[in-house]
C-alpha cells in the first residue's frame, strides 16, 4: 500500500493498533534544539490575523456566535482564517472564532451563555430544539434525588457536568491518518456483527452505540470533503497525516463542548510521517515546522460557548486541549523525537500561549538534552506543565494521554466520566455543626451529632468527619450514575468514540477540594487548641487556635500522613459504591480556577482560614504556610499516593523566582531539571512551573497592556493573566512565591 | 560516632546559588571574624537556635537526595562552619558515607583543616583581601591563617571557588581587581571565580541585635559596575 511505503512492523496493519506503529517507526532524537526553524512568512501572516482577531474577542468577550445552525460534525459549511496562506484547514464553523450553540447538554445553559453576551438564540431553532429534543441536564433533573440536590445547592458538590458536554474523553484521532475512515467504518461493522446473538439491554445500547459512531464517521468523510480532503484513505505523506488528524479532532470539538477536549498524544506519530518526508527529501525542516505552527494555531483559536459561572470556575476561556509529549517505552527507551522539539517551539514561533496545554511527560530517562530544553522553555514561557511518566506508565502503558490537567487514560482504549469534585473542607465543618451547612443553616446531612466542646477534641472530629464522608461518598456516586447514564443517553459523543475501541474501559473520575485545608484544620485540632465560636442558633461560624501546629508544606510526616490518610480513606468509600457501566474508580486532587469559588461559598475553617477566603489550588500546600523552602514544600505533596488512590491526579502549582533557580541560564535550566527529576522521583504526580516574580504580576495587574501575552500556569492549565478576573489574579498573587532561601 | 551535638543557625532545603546545582544549605553558629560588612551578625556567637547531633543532620540532608542531580548536594556555611570543626568533621564523614557531594562555604580561619578537608569536596573561600592591611581592616584578625588554609587546600589538591565582596570606597577599584587577579591566578583547582556586590540588606539585623554598623553611610555596590569588574578579574584568569 503506497501510503504505508518504508512503514515497518505487521500488527498494526491487521488491526487497529496506533502504538505497535510507533514503535515499529519513530525516530528518536537525542540532539539539542538547534535544528529548529522560523515560522515562515505564510505562518505569520495567518497568525497576524488572528491576533487581530484575538484581541477583538478580548474586547467584545466573544467575537460572534452561529445562532441559527446547531452543534454537529457536519453542520457548518467551511470556514478559513486566510485561506491562501493556511496549510491547514478547517475551523468549528464558517469564520474563526465563531462559537457554535451546542444544546444537547442543556439549554438553560445555552441561553444564560447567550444573553451574558448580549445575543438571542434563532427562534425558529430554539422553538423545535425545545419542543422535539430531550437534553441532558433534563434526563439528569428528572433522576437526582433529594440529597443530590441538596448536596448541589449548597456547594458541597460542584462543577458537575450535569447541564453541558462532561468532556474529558480523548478520541484517538491519529487514527485517521493511519487508516483512513473507511477503514475505520469497517471495523465498527465487524464490532455491530459480533453483537447480535443476545440481545439484552447491554448490547442494544452498544448496537446503537456503534451505528452512532458509523454515522459520525460518515459526516467526518463529508466535513472533510467541503473542504476539499478526501479522508476515506490513509494519509499518504505529513502535510495528509496532520490534515487528516486535525479533521478527527475538529469533528469532536464541532460536535461537542466538554469543558476538557483534549488532544491526546501526537507530536512523535507525527514525526515518523514527517521524518518519512524528510528522508524522501519531499520537505524541508522549514517545511515541517510550518506544518505543526499551523496546526497549533488552528488548536489554538478552538472555542466553546461558556456562561459567565463556568468563566468564574475555570477562568481564561480554557479548552484544555491538552497534548501529552515526551515519556518512555515500556522497556524505556524515549518517545521523544524531533516533533516533540516542535510543538513545544511554538511557543516561540507563535509567542506564549495557554493553549494547546503543552503537557510533558517526564521520565528520569528522557535524553538530557530534552529536559534542558523543556527546562528552557518552561523559563522562557511559562506554559508547560510536568506529569510523572514513571508512575503512570506503569498503570496506563506507553501509549497514554493526559485529558484535561491530569487525567491518564490510554489512548483510544480508556475513557473518562468526569465527576468534578466535592468539597472536603464544607463536609468537616458538616461534622462539626452536626449536617448543617455552615453559610445557609440547610441540614444537608442527617443522623450527624452537632458538637458542643468547648475545645474541639481530634478523635471525636475524625469519627464523625468519617461518618460524613461516608454519607458524602454515597450522594456523590449516586449523582455521577446519573449524571453518565443521561449523558451517554442524551449527549453521546459519537465521533470521539468512534476513535475508540468499541466499548473501552471505562474511568470514573471523581475529585477533592479543599485538601490543604483540611489537612491543616486536622492537624490544628490536634497539635494545638482550637475552640469553636458558635452564633444563636449553635452553629460554629469561626475558631480561636491557641499553640502552634505543624502545617501541610513542611516535609513535616506529622501532618502529611493526615493527608495521606484522608485521600486514601476516601478513595475506600467511594469504592464500596458500583458504578455506571462498571467504571473504575479514581480520584483526583484538582481544582483548576475552581480553589476561589469553592473558598467563598465555604466558612471559617479551623486551621484560621477566614470565612470566605480561597482555598489553595489543587494539592498546593496553603498560601504562604509552605515555609520550609521550596524542596520541602515539593516534598510535602509528594507524598500524596497516586497508584490505588489518586490514579486521576494529583495537581501542584509552583512558583519560582528566576535569581532563586541560579545565576546564569545555565545554572538554571539545569536546577530546574534537578528539580523535575528530584520531584518525579520522590513519587509525585504533576508539577505546574511558572518562573516569575510576583512584582512582576502586581505590575501586569497595574498595567496589562504592558503584558498582552503573559502566560502563567494555574493548576492544570495555563491562562493569559489578562484574561483572569481581578479576584482570581489576586488569589494567584497571594500565593507562595519560592523566594528568597 | 555523631554524638556531639551542634549549634545550627538554620537549615534551608533548596539552595540553589550556595554551590554547584540544587542544595541542602546548612548555616552553623559562631564566628571569629567580626567582618566590616558581614550580613550576617546573628551567626557570630556560638550559640544557635538549633542544637543537632552528625546523624539529625543528615536525616534531614538526606529527604533531598533525589534532587540533587549529578552536582548538588549539601553545603556547610554560616557562621564560619569551621568554628565547630569537631561536629562538622563527623556530619561530613556521614554525609561522604551517604554518597552525598560536600561544600564547605568559609573564609578558611582554621589551623588545621586536613581532616575535615579530606571529607570535602568543594570548598566555597571566601577571600577577605588578599592585601594584608585591608585583611586585618575589615576582619579585624591578621590574613596568616587564611593563606595556610589556602597553601593546603593546593596542597590536597582541593576544587576552589573563590568569592570577593567588593565594597563601594574600599575595594571597588581596577587597580585592587587586577591585584586581585595576581594573587588568584597561579592557584589551580580554580573553577570559578565571582565577586559579589556589598548589599545591605543585612543591616537591619545590627540595629535588632544592637550592635554598631561600621558601613551605615556605605550605600550598596552598584551590580553594573560590579559585573564589569567582574570581567576584568575573568577575563584570561583560567584558560
Amino acid at each position: 500500500m503506497d501510503a504505508w511505503r518504508k512503514f515497518k512492523g505487521n500488527i498494526w496493519k491487521e488491526k487497529i493498533d496506533v502504538s505497535d506503529f510507533i514503535l515499529n517507526n519513530y525516530t528518536l532524537y537525542e540532539g539539542d534544539d538547534t535544528f529548529l526553524e522560523k515560522p515562515t512568512s505564510k505562518t505569520k501572516k495567518v497568525w497576524q490575523v488572528c491576533e487581530e482577531l484575538l484581541q477583538k474577542e478580548l474586547e467584545k468577550g466573544i467575537l460572534d456566535i452561529d445562532l441559527k445552525t446547531v452543534s454537529g460534525i457536519h453542520n457548518f459549511k467551511p470556514g478559513y482564517i486566510d485561506k491562501e496562506n493556511e496549510v491547514i484547514f478547517g475551523l468549528q464553523t464558517d469564520a474563526p472564532l465563531k462559537r457554535i450553540v451546542n444544546p444537547f447538554g442543556g439549554i438553560r445553559m445555552v441561553e444564560s451563555a447567550l444573553k451574558s453576551y448580549g445575543y438571542a438564540w434563532d427562534k425558529e431553532t430554539a422553538k423545535h430544539f425545545k419542543t422535539y429534543r430531550k437534553t441532558h441536564n433534563d434526563g439528569v433533573f428528572d433522576a437526582y434525588t433529594s440529597d443530590i440536590k441538596k448536596a448541589r445547592h449548597v456547594g458541597l458538590l460542584t462543577g458537575l457536568p450535569d447541564a453541558y458536554g462532561r468532556g474529558r474523553i480523548i478520541g484517538d484521532y491519529r487514527r485517521v491518518a493511519l487508516y483512513g475512515i473507511d477503514f475505520l467504518m469497517e471495523e465498527k461493522r465487524k464490532d455491530l456483527y459480533s453483537v447480535e446473538d443476545v440481545i439484552t439491554e447491554y448490547t442494544i445500547r452498544l448496537r446503537e452505540e456503534i451505528s452512532m459512531q458509523l454515522k459520525a464517521l460518515q459526516e467526518m468523510k463529508d466535513m472533510a470533503f467541503d473542504y476539499g480532503f478526501d479522508i476515506s484513505n490513509p494519509a499518504k505523506n505529513a502535510k495528509e497525516a496532520v490534515q487528516w488528524l486535525y479533521f478527527g479532532y475538529l469533528a469532536a470539538i464541532k460536535e461537542n463542548n466538554g469543558a476538557a477536549m483534549s488532544l491526546g498524544r501526537t507530536s512523535t506519530f507525527l514525526d515518523i510521517y514527517i521524518q518519512r518526508d524528510l528522508e524522501d527529501g519531499t520537505i524541508t525542516e522549514e517545511d515541517a515546522q510550518e506544518l505543526i505552527d499551523q496546526f497549533i494555531i488552528k488548536l489554538r483559536i478552538a472555542r466553546h460557548l461558556r456562561t459567565p459561572d463556568y468563566n468564574e470556575l475555570f477562568a481564561g476561556d480554557p479548552t484544555w486541549v491538552t497534548e501529552a509529549i515526551g515519556g518512555v517505552t515500556e522497556k524505556l527507551a524515549p518517545l521523544v523525537t524531533k516533533n516533540s522539539y516542535r510543538y513545544l517551539h511554538t511557543l516561540t514561533n507563535l509567542g506564549p500561549a495557554p493553549e494547546p496545554n503543552m503537557t510533558v511527560l517526564w521520565s528520569s530517562h528522557l535524553p538530557e538534552n530534552f529536559k534542558k530544553y523543556c527546562a528552557k522553555m518552561s523559563i522562557a514561557t511559562d506554559a508547560i506543565q510536568y506529569e510523572n511518566d514513571d508512575i503512570m506508565r506503569p498503570i496506563h502503558g506507553s501509549d497514554y494521554a493526559i485529558a484535561c490537567c491530569v487525567s491518564a487514560m490510554t489512548v483510544g482504549k480508556q475513557m473518562q466520566f468526569f465527576g468534578a469534585r466535592c468539597n472536603l473542607a464544607k463536609a468537616l465543618l458538616y461534622a462539626i455543626n452536626g449536617g448543617v451547612d455552615e453559610k445557609k443553616g440547610d441540614l444537608v446531612l442527617s443522623g450527624i451529632d452537632k458538637m458542643e466542646d468547648k475545645i474541639l477534641d481530634y478523635d471525636k472530629v475524625m469519627k464523625s468527619y468519617d461518618l460524613v464522608l461516608d454519607k458524602v461518598a454515597k450522594t456523590y456516586v449516586d449523582a455521577m450514575n446519573i449524571i453518565h447514564y443521561m449523558h451517554d443517553k442524551y449527549a453521546y459523543e459519537a465521533g470521539q468514540m468512534a476513535f475508540h475501541d468499541t466499548d473501552p474501559e471505562k474511568l470514573m473520575a471523581f475529585g477533592v477540594a479543599g485538601l490543604s485545608v483540611v489537612i491543616d484544620s486536622l492537624s490544628a485540632i490536634r497539635y494545638a487548641k482550637v475552640k469553636p465560636i458558635r452564633d444563636e442558633n449553635g452553629i460554629t461560624i469561626d475558631f480561636e487556635i491557641e499553640g502552634e501546629y505543624p502545617k501541610f508544606g513542611n516535609d513535616d510526616d506529622r501532618v502529611d500522613e493526615i493527608g495521606v490518610k484522608l485521600v486514601s480513606d476516601f478513595y475506600q468509600k467511594l469504592s464500596t459504591h458500583p458504578l455506571y457501566r462498571d467504571a473504575k474508580h479514581t480520584l483526583s486532587v484538582l481544582t483548576i480556577t475552581s480553589n476561589v469559588v469553592y473558598g467563598k461559598k465555604t466558612g471559617a475553617t479551623p486551621d484560621g482560614r477566614k470565612d470566605g477566603e480561597a482555598f489553595a489550588p489543587g494539592a498546593n500546600p496553603m498560601h504562604g504556610r509552605d515555609e520550609s523552602g521550596a524542596l520541602a514544600s515539593l516534598n510535602s505533596v509528594a507524598k500524596l499516593p497516586y497508584a490505588c488512590v489518586c490514579e486521576d491526579g494529583i495537581s501542584n502549582t509552583f512558583s519560582i523566582a528566576p535569581n532563586t533557580l541560579g545565576h546564569s541560564d545555565t545554572e538554571q535550566i539545569q536546577n530546574l531539571v534537578s528539580l523535575l527529576d528530584g520531584y518525579f522521583k520522590q513519587g509525585a504526580h504533576h508539577l505546574n512551573v511558572n518562573v516569575l516574580n510576583r512584582a512582576m504580576l502586581e505590575d501586569a495587574m497595574e498595567n496589562p497592556q504592558k503584558y498582552p501575552n503573559l502566560t502563567i500556569r494555574i493548576s492544570g492549565y495555563a491562562v493569559h493573566f489578562n484574561r483572569l478576573s481581578h479576584e482570581q489574579q489576586l488569589e494567584v498573587i497571594r500565593r507562595t512565591f519560592h523566594g528568597k532561601m | 560516632m555523631g554524638k556531639c551535638k551542634g549549634q545550627i543557625h538554620s537549615i534551608e532545603t533548596s539552595g540553589m546559588v550556595d554551590g554547584p546545582g540544587i542544595r541542602v544549605v546548612v548555616f552553623m553558629q559562631g564566628c571569629t571574624l567580626r567582618c566590616l560588612y558581614c550580613h550576617n551578625p546573628d551567626t557570630w556567637i556560638s550559640k544557635g537556635k538549633f542544637e543537632m547531633t552528625p546523624l539529625e543532620v543528615v536525616e534531614k540532608v538526606k529527604k533531598y537526595k533525589n534532587y540533587f542531580g549529578k552536582n548538588g548536594g549539601v553545603t556547610f556555611s554560616g557562621g564560619e562552619p569551621l568554628f565547630q570543626k569537631e561536629f562538622l568533621l563527623e556530619t561530613l564523614k556521614l554525609c561522604k558515607m551517604e554518597g552525598i557531594h560536600t561544600a564547605l562555604d568559609t573564609a578558611g580561619i582554621c589551623e588545621d583543616p586536613e581532616e575535615i578537608l579530606s571529607y570535602t569536596d568543594l570548598v566555597i573561600l571566601d577571600i577577605k583581601s588578599y592585601k594584608p592591611d585591608l585583611y586585618e581592616n575589615i576582619t579585624r584578625k591578621k590574613i596568616d591563617t587564611f593563606l595556610h588554609f589556602l597553601e593546603i587546600c593546593q596542597k590536597m589538591n582541593k576544587k576552589l571557588w573563590l568569592r570577593s565582596v567588593i565594597v563601594p570606597g574600599m575595594n571597588d577599584t581596577e587597580e585592587y581587581v587586577l591585584g586581585l587577579k595576581n594573587f588568584i591566578s597561579p592557584l589551580k583547582n580554580v573553577e570559578k571565580v565571582e565577586l559579589l556586590p556589598y548589599e545591605t540588606l543585612g543591616v537591619h539585623k545590627y540595629n535588632d541585635l544592637q550592635i554598631p554598623y561600621s558601613l551605615q553611610n556605605v550605600d550598596a555596590m552598584n551590580k553594573e559596575k560590579c559585573n564589569k569588574l567582574n570581567t576584568l578579574l575573568n577575563e584570561g584568569l583560567y584558560e
